[in-house]
């Protein structure tokens, strides 16, 4: 049984990023962002695109891996792989997905991505303009109910109530991102800072819980990580960002059509998060920053409980903005502004943040750096979440 | 006053390409709500699937139920998500669930005042909403 683990098996060396643009801002199309990320990332890595064999990514991102792997010269191409989902459900699952690949032996150097220019295809908080709504939709679409915020709205609204928790601890969560994208130059949201009274006052997208700040952005950009196996993490010039635990799925029947999952009120990680925490060896008081994907605050929330993070009945007290907020807060979230505030990359920026913090050159670094959970895309399904570390970690 | 609830253009509901959910609306055209329940173990199942989730028999059948529920969530909806609703205003969405029926959950709009107050818990009935080519279901309170 103890070889059946990801955990010390695979190591993150490398990290990429194109600059962030609002939806519609970027002047290269989306998968010019992919190669550029992969780019930036191999030079992170110290290697050429060339010695890159593998491809993974979710979302059902555009960018296909075989004209990726062609038009970089890829030497070899030995894996590709997509994680099933819309959105950043698939974040930290494509990561695990690389490291499952490099850790047994299917291949050397996989790319982890996702490329996303929002202006040059659909959005998401709008229908497509179909005339018809067949499937799930049949019975969501002519209720006015379309949008990724609609359909999560009814379990923050439902959790919301169970648990009597109220709006501040949705604003505490959107003011630390917002917090800290100030010092980040990447960030969209650089400049823009926001205070409570300003989210307060923002505009209802849906009551009653959905400020216009606490949904996420719309961007144009593109982002990649390199993943080997542990055993040569160290031939690299950066300090590895080691594999300690990964999970991927769902609770129990948490695609149900018609909003009728058994345990509705749910971020979909309550059957995955002790997986996860198993296989790292660690549990929730281990964690020394946490990067939770902000679709909308609420399923941060539900997944900062369902983690064991928070509990339920503390979140009102717990969930104010400097126990968030780097370097000194109890819990540090979401340390480079997160999807609210540094941009949506569906995730991928909240994996690049927990390397940086590994590495010690975050732009708000904490102290204490060895452990690092990301959570993937909460309230979609299939969900998923890792937990990465330093060496001393290991 | 329009006979619908919301403005007309959203998208209209579609059993294609499987037919699957067919008998629900042909149900709702003779104001008839109808949901599955397992022909093997008796379980009530919605929104429908080819087999049942608890027992795995692919005998289903459809039976009318009485359309009476209780609120489990709801929003209410400000920003516009299709062109139809540009400037209409916000609009209530409830989740009700229906207790006597092993508490299966519908999505439909809360007739009345879109800027009243909702309650979970609250008691509510099942109203049809013909249109020319669908009847949906929408619900108010009891």
């Amino acid at each position: 049984m103890s070889d059946r683990t990801l955990r010390g098996k695979a190591a993150i060396v490398g990290i990429g990023q194109t600059t962030y643009y609002k939806h519609g801002g970027s002047p290269d199309s989306e998968f010019k962002l992919a190669l550029m990320a992969v780019v930036n990332a191999c030079k992170d890595a110290g290697i050429s695109p060339h010695d890159v064999d593998g491809f993974a990514s979710y979302g059902n991102d555009r960018s296909d891996a075989p004209r990726l792997a062609s038009a970089l010269g890829c030497k070899e191409f030995r894996f590709s792989n997509m994680f099933w989902g819309g959105g950043g459900g698939g974040v930290c699952g494509a990561v695990a997905n690389a490291a499952a690949a490099v850790a047994t032996g299917m291949a050397d150097c996989v790319v982890a991505f996702r490329s996303l220019a929002q202006g040059q295809f659909a959005r998401y908080g709008r229908g497509t303009g179909a005339p018809l709504a067949a499937g799930d939709d049949q019975f969501l679409f002519p209720y006015g109910m379309m949008s990724p915020a609609q359909r999560f709205a009814m379990k923050v609204t439902r959790f919301m109530h169970e648990h009597g928790i109220r709006q501040e601890a949705l604003r505490a969560i959107s003011l630390a991102c917002y917090h800290h994208a100030q010092n980040n130059p990447n960030a969209v949201m650089r400049g823009r800072p926001l205070d409570a009274a300003k989210y307060d006052n923002s505009r209802w997208i849906i009551e009653p819980f959905f400020h216009l700040f606490d949904c996420c952005q719309e961007n144009d950009g593109a982002a990649a990580v390199i993943v080997v196996a542990a055993d040569c993490a160290k031939d690299f010039p950066n300090k590895p960002a080691y594999m300690l635990g990964a999970v991927q799925g769902c609770d129990h029947r948490s695609a149900a059509p018609v909003h009728n999952m058994s345990g509705y009120p749910s971020s979909h990680f309550r059957a995955l998060a002790p997986h996860l925490y198993n296989m790292a060896k660690l549990g929730p008081a281990d964690m020394q920053v946490v990067q939770c994907y902000e679709n909308f605050t609420g399923g941060v929330l539900m997944s900062l409980v369902e983690h064991g993070l928070v509990k339920p009945d503390e979140a009102n007290e717990f969930l104010v903005t400097e126990n968030l907020l780097a370097p000194d807060g109890r819990m540090p979230l979401n340390t480079s502004g997160g999807n609210l505030a540094e941009c949506y990359m569906h995730g991928l920026e909240l994996v690049i943040e927990s390397v940086h913090q590994i590495r010690g050159d975050a732009v708000n670094q904490l102290k204490r750096n060895d452990t690092a959970i990301v959570i993937g895309g909460p309230m979609v399904t299939p969900v998923s979440s890792i937990i990465l570390g330093s060496e001393a970690a290991l | 006053m329009s006979d619908f609830y919301l403005p007309e253009g959203l998208p209209a509901p579609s059993s294609a390409p499987d037919g699957l959910a067919q008998p629900y609306w042909d149900g709702t055209k003779q104001r008839k709500l109808m949901v599955q329940k397992c022909r093997g173990c008796g379980a009530w199942q919605w929104g429908p699937e080819w087999i049942c989730h608890r027992c795995h028999s692919f005998d289903l059948d459809w039976q009318e139920i009485e359309g009476r529920g209780r609120i489990y969530s709801y929003q209410r909806p400000h920003h516009p998500v299709h062109a139809a609703l540009n400037g209409h205003g916000p609009y209530i969405v409830v989740l009700v669930e229906l207790p006597q029926y092993g508490n299966i959950r519908m999505v439909g709009n809360l007739l009345g005042d879109p800027r009243q107050e909702v309650k979970i818990g609250a008691p509510v009935e099942a109203v049809f909403e013909p249109h020319a080519e669908f009847t949906l279901v929408q619900w108010r309170v009891s």
